[in-house]
């Protein structure tokens, strides 16, 4: 088999999965909506607060649903023994990882972005900043994906391994919320988000071609 | 003589011991007159007045946090292509000086920033990238901690190090623009007055006690961790008999 198709498989397995247990996807968009949720409820109604925090709110509770999706990418393979299969298969380990890394935000990421604009307009943000939010978002989620995916890969099967997990992730987020989140504000501040943008794809596209390798050698860190 | 020798933890463990007094000597020396020139011979700034002074501490540490944090990962090369041992052990002999020298750069930036700027703490972009340097130092030791397996806890760690030091660079320049964006000119250590030569020689001076602090530190720590992954070994277990055997005869 080789790399394409055995992307090909893992994609398609992990969306079958994914498809008979769809609780899991709407677990992490429905924590989306909540924390969102969350944000006007602690600071007031008022609409020109919800406008300044929102770009800033919708972009951290993405970041913290990506988060909750994490613990299910790797666990349940590792628990009924799939993973060790996949290691010992001879397939090229990084091609089935980015397979399921893809599968994953299929399931997770995409949600998010697609459901972003009902929540920014509970925010009162303005309707020309749509499509702005939902593009940070679609360049931003995969690559917290594929940072967590590593991280995920490092504490597989450890006690407490979720809030680790947060802990390993969390700094290396940075990055992606400071770029992701300032493009939305340059645009309200009426500059051009254009740099944000350029960056949040550049750092997206490294992400997705460096991170399945990296992921794998954490897996056989892990399990060997 | 074959310095590759010393890559064994048998043939370290005693190195480190000879070398730590050294280290430890100079560290205190160097910061008995470190702080001498900085806290007596030092002038008084001009604009700052005395509260300036903390600088004699503050950017040793902030220097250190972010060395050691480079020398952990090139441990972290070593282990990862060469599987070496010591040099795995070493960084994590290393990992909480450096939490250390970044926990430090933090509380004494806080000292400093309330008289100076007014706040304890100000979103700038080198305190919030010294914040999230002290977070990836904690991740790195939690994880290595969480693992009881020491090899894969080994190269788990060295993997973490090497994606944290790839994003080092990309979190100060996002940090540096993000603050930028937001706010305006904020004061800032680089558009400090040009510094006299005392103010200069105490801070290298520190700089240097930093550096041997952190030497003598890392080796005390290795030796115990030396030993405590080497417990079953004979060489261990003999010199613990030695050690055993001296020790009684002293008490008695």
């Amino acid at each position: 088999m080789d790399s394409l198709s055995a992307l090909r498989w893992a994609l398609a397995r992990d969306l079958s999965l994914a498809l008979r247990r769809r609780a899991d996807a709407l677990q992490v968009l429905g924590f989306f909506v909540l924390a969102c949720a969350l944000f006007p409820l602690a600071i007031g109604p008022q609409r020109e607060w919800l406008q300044r925090i929102g770009p800033g709110a919708l972009w951290v509770a993405a970041l913290l649903a990506v988060l909750l999706a994490l613990p299910r990418l790797f666990e349940t393979d590792h628990a009924d023994g799939t993973l060790e299969s996949m290691l010992a298969s001879g397939q090229p380990l990084p091609a089935l990882l980015a397979g399921k890394m893809l599968a994953a935000w299929l399931v997770t990421g995409a949600p998010l972005v697609l459901i972003s604009p009902v929540l920014a307009l509970s925010f009162d943000l303005p309707g020309e900043l749509m499509p702005l939010l939902m593009l940070s978002l679609l360049l931003g989620t995969p690559i917290l994906l594929c940072i967590g995916a590593i991280a995920s890969a490092l504490t597989l099967g450890l006690k407490g391994g979720s809030t680790l997990v947060t802990l390993l992730c969390l700094p290396l987020y940075v990055p992606v919320l400071v770029f992701g989140a300032g493009a939305l504000e340059s645009s309200m501040a009426g500059l051009s988000a254009q740099a944000h943008l350029a960056l949040l794809g550049a750092g997206m596209l490294v992400a997705a071609v460096v991170s399945p390798f990296i992921a794998a050698l954490a897996l056989r860190i892990s399990v060997e | 003589m074959n310095l590759f020798r010393y890559a064994a933890p048998q043939s370290f463990y005693p190195l480190a011991g000879r070398l730590l007094p050294w280290f430890a000597g100079l560290a205190a020396v160097l910061t008995a007159v470190g702080l001498y020139i900085g806290f007596a011979v030092a002038p008084t700034d001009f604009q700052q007045g005395e509260v300036y002074r903390i600088i004699f501490i503050h950017v040793p540490s902030a220097w250190m946090a972010m060395f050691v944090y480079l020398v952990m990962a090139g441990y972290a090369v070593l282990t990862l292509v060469w599987r070496s041992r010591m040099s795995a052990l070493m960084t994590r002999a290393l990992a909480p000086t450096g939490a250390l020298m970044a926990a430090i750069a933090l509380y004494t930036g806080a000292i400093w920033g309330k008289p100076t700027w007014g706040a304890w703490w100000v979103w700038d972009a080198r305190l919030t990238s010294t914040l999230i340097l002290l977070f990836l130092y904690l991740g790195y030791m939690a994880l290595v901690s969480a693992i009881e397996d020491p090899v894969r806890g080994d190269r788990a760690g060295a993997l973490l190090l090497l994606v944290g030091v790839i994003n080092v660079p990309i979190i100060y320049f996002s940090v540096r623009w993000w603050n930028t964006l937001h706010q305006g000119a904020s004061v800032s250590l680089t558009t400090a007055p040009k510094m006299a030569q005392t103010m200069l020689a105490g801070m290298l001076i520190m700089s240097l006690a930093a550096w041997m602090y952190t030497i003598a530190a890392a080796l005390h720590r290795v030796r115990t961790l030396i030993l405590d992954r080497e417990r079953h070994t004979r060489w261990v277990r003999q010199l613990h008999a030695l050690e055993g055997r001296s020790s009684s005869r002293r008490t008695s």
